[in-house]
Order: structure tokens, then sequence, then C-alpha cells
């Protein structure tokens, strides 16, 4: 059995082949995964919130899908990824709650989504696969050996990607 | 303020202020309850926690088990939102209680109601007793009820705290009616700026 790192809120890990990294109860949040297919090294960040630059309380940098993206392909060059080689799986961005106020903070996964594509964009890193939005929450899996991403939830079945 | 508010810092006496909050909310919310039930209803006195997010899902089971929350936003001179928070067998508990009888094995649209009302019912009670005691307006919106992971339900109230703070402040209530007992969780959340006048509203400052 290959080891399972657990990554949690606002927070990241890298694993090398065959490790295998998960992230339990994704909501608003997103999970987003990086996978260097030639070396095997995986990462997983878990971000909260889409930008560090309008917010004060910005010292935990693993937050923010901006900074937390930077650091994230960071880590993994550390540890034999190349960053032209990397693609990447996307999930979470729930909207758990339905409200009708135009309250931004209850679209927060949907703006989360679009931060996450738009900085992988400018990175230049693909995005193969992506189950995002919805309003269920999300555990998702990802396997460093062949970057297959699976996820799992209550009452909408398992997915592979 | 040149830094922003950090719960963890947060003085004794404002954490003792805060902790009486909960605990005359939550009373308040018991009686409601018992009114509802129709039945004496007991209350364990609440333990007020300060807890890093990634935390309390595990106060409640872990990340991925089954939870019911009602989700309330307050407008008013204090903004935030509150959450009530119940594992699925509490749920199914007070249910019962309320429909007298009423098996469930999962939670079905009726139970959907009842619990979206019962969250109604209790939360107001709750945000009332805030309101009288603070002297601040306080009306919360219609609920909205979401029954899943902990983990993805908790992820709301810690975006939204999480631009303030690493770190929440949670209201364990236990009520009691004979042998059945009901673990609820109220998560007060106030917006950034609401967090001073709240303090203020009681006559404390979080000066160190």
């Amino acid at each position: 059995m290959s080891s399972v790192v657990k990554v949690g809120m606002a927070d990241l890990k890298t694993v090398q082949s065959p490790g295998i990294l998960t992230t339990l109860g994704l909501g608003s949040c997103v999970g987003i995964c990086l996978h260097d297919p030639i070396s095997k090294v995986a990462g997983m960040a878990h971000i909260m919130l889409p930008s560090s630059k309008s917010i004060k309380n910005n010292k935990n940098i693993f937050k923010f899908a901006d900074t937390g993206i930077d650091k994230l392909i960071d880590e993994m060059v550390k540890n034999g990824a190349k960053k032209r080689r990397m693609i990447s799986k996307i999930a979470g961005g729930a909207q758990m709650f339905s409200f009708s106020t135009k309250n931004d903070i209850m679209k927060i996964g949907e703006r989360n989504v679009i931060a996450v594509k738009k900085i992988l964009k400018e990175y230049g890193i693909p995005i193969k696969a992506e189950d995002t939005g919805g309003g269920h929450g999300r555990t998702i899996e990802f396997h460093s050996i062949n970057g297959k991403l699976i996820v799992k939830t209550i009452g909408h079945g398992i997915k592979e990607f | 303020m040149d830094s922003y508010l950090d719960i963890d810092k947060l003085n004794s006496l404002v954490l003792d202020v805060l902790k009486e909050i909960g605990n005359i909310g939550a009373g308040n919310a018991a009686t409601a309850l018992a009114k509802m039930l129709n039945k004496k209803i007991d209350m364990n006195v609440p333990k007020v926690k300060v807890l890093d997010f990634a935390d309390v899902p595990e106060l409640i089971g872990g990340a991925e088990s089954l939870v019911c929350s009602v989700l309330f936003t307050i407008e008013g001179d204090l903004k935030g939102s509150i959450m009530f928070l119940l594992d699925i067998n509490s749920s199914k508990t007070l249910v019962r209680l309320l429909m007298d009888g009423y098996e469930l094995n999962n939670i079905d649209d009726f139970a959907k109601s009842a619990l979206n009302e019962i969250g109604n019912i209790l939360s107001g009670a709750y945000v009332s007793s805030l309101s009288s005691l603070t002297g601040l307006n306080m009306k919360i919106s219609v609920p909205s009820l979401a029954i899943d992971m902990a983990g993805a339900i908790l992820s709301v109230p810690a975006i939204q705290f999480g631009q303030v703070s690493d770190k929440i402040l949670i209201i364990e209530t236990e009520f009691l009616e004979g042998s059945d007992n009901v673990s609820g969780y109220f998560l007060l959340v106030p917006d950034y700026d609401s967090y001073d006048v709240l303090l203020k509203s009681l006559g404390v400052f979080n000066h160190e």
C-alpha cells in the first residue's frame, strides 16, 4: 500500500510516486492538484480564498489561490518536478448554502474557481480535468503514480478523472 | 487599528463576555425548544471553545461525517452569520421529538423542513437574546439548510471568518429530553467590522 498524505484546510503537500494525496470534505474551497508525469511528483493545495491582495489577514499564504499556487509550484520544483511538464486537475468550489441575497461571500466557491483557473493559465499549466461548482461537498484523492483524481461525495457518487 | 483582530489573543475578559453571550443565547434557545416540543428540556452548561478551523470538523466526527446545518445571515447593527450544526443522529432525534414518534431512516424532505424550522426558532432565540443583551439591532435571514460532509459545510464559516482569523469561537450546547440527548453547536461569525461593534456594545475593549 502506498502512503496517503492528508492535506488540511489552507494547507499544501507534495509526494513522490507512489504516494497519494487526499483532502477530506472540500466545500467552497478548491483543491488544486498538480502532477509532473515524468518525475511523478504530485502536489495538492487546499485554498480558501481567491486572492491575498484584498485582505488584511494574509499571513497564511496557503489560504489563498494566488500565493498558494505559487508555493505549490515551488515545492514541486524542489522535489524534482519541472514546471513546463506540469498538468493540473481541480475540484471543489461548491455553493453549500443557497441564499437569494447578493452576498459575495456566499458565491465564494465560484470566485475561488475563477481565480484558480486564471492563475493556472498565467503559469501555462493545462487543466486536464475539473469537478467544480454544484452544492455538495467532495473528498478528493490524487495519485502520483498516474495523476488520477478520484472525487467522492455523499449522494452524488464517485467519479474518476 | 494597524493589525487585524486575532481571536487567539482575545483577553480573558472578552472571552468571558463571549462565553456569557453563548450561555444566555443557548439558554434562550433551549427554552424555545421546550416550548415548541412541549417537553421539559434540560441543558448542559455550554462549552465555549476557541478552535483552529482545521480542528472543528473533528469535534463533530471528522471532516467526512454527515452533518446537518442551518445557516442564517445577520443584518442590522451587527452583521455576520450564525450557523446551527447537528450531527445526523441528533437531527433524527430532534425530528422524532418534534413529530412525536415520526421514524425516519433518511432525512427526507419532511424532516428537512422540520429541521429548518427548528434551526429557525433556536437561532432566532439565540439572536434575540444577543440583541437585547447588547442593545444592537439584528435581524436574521431566511434559513438555508445543508446536509453534507462536516468539512464542506464548515468551509463556509471558515472562509468567511478566514478573512479575519484562523480561529473560530464555537459554542457547544447539549439539550436533554429524558434519555434522548441532542448535541448542537452554534457558530457565531461576525463580520470583520462587527467584532468591535459587538464588544463595544458590551462595554469591553480588546486592548492589550
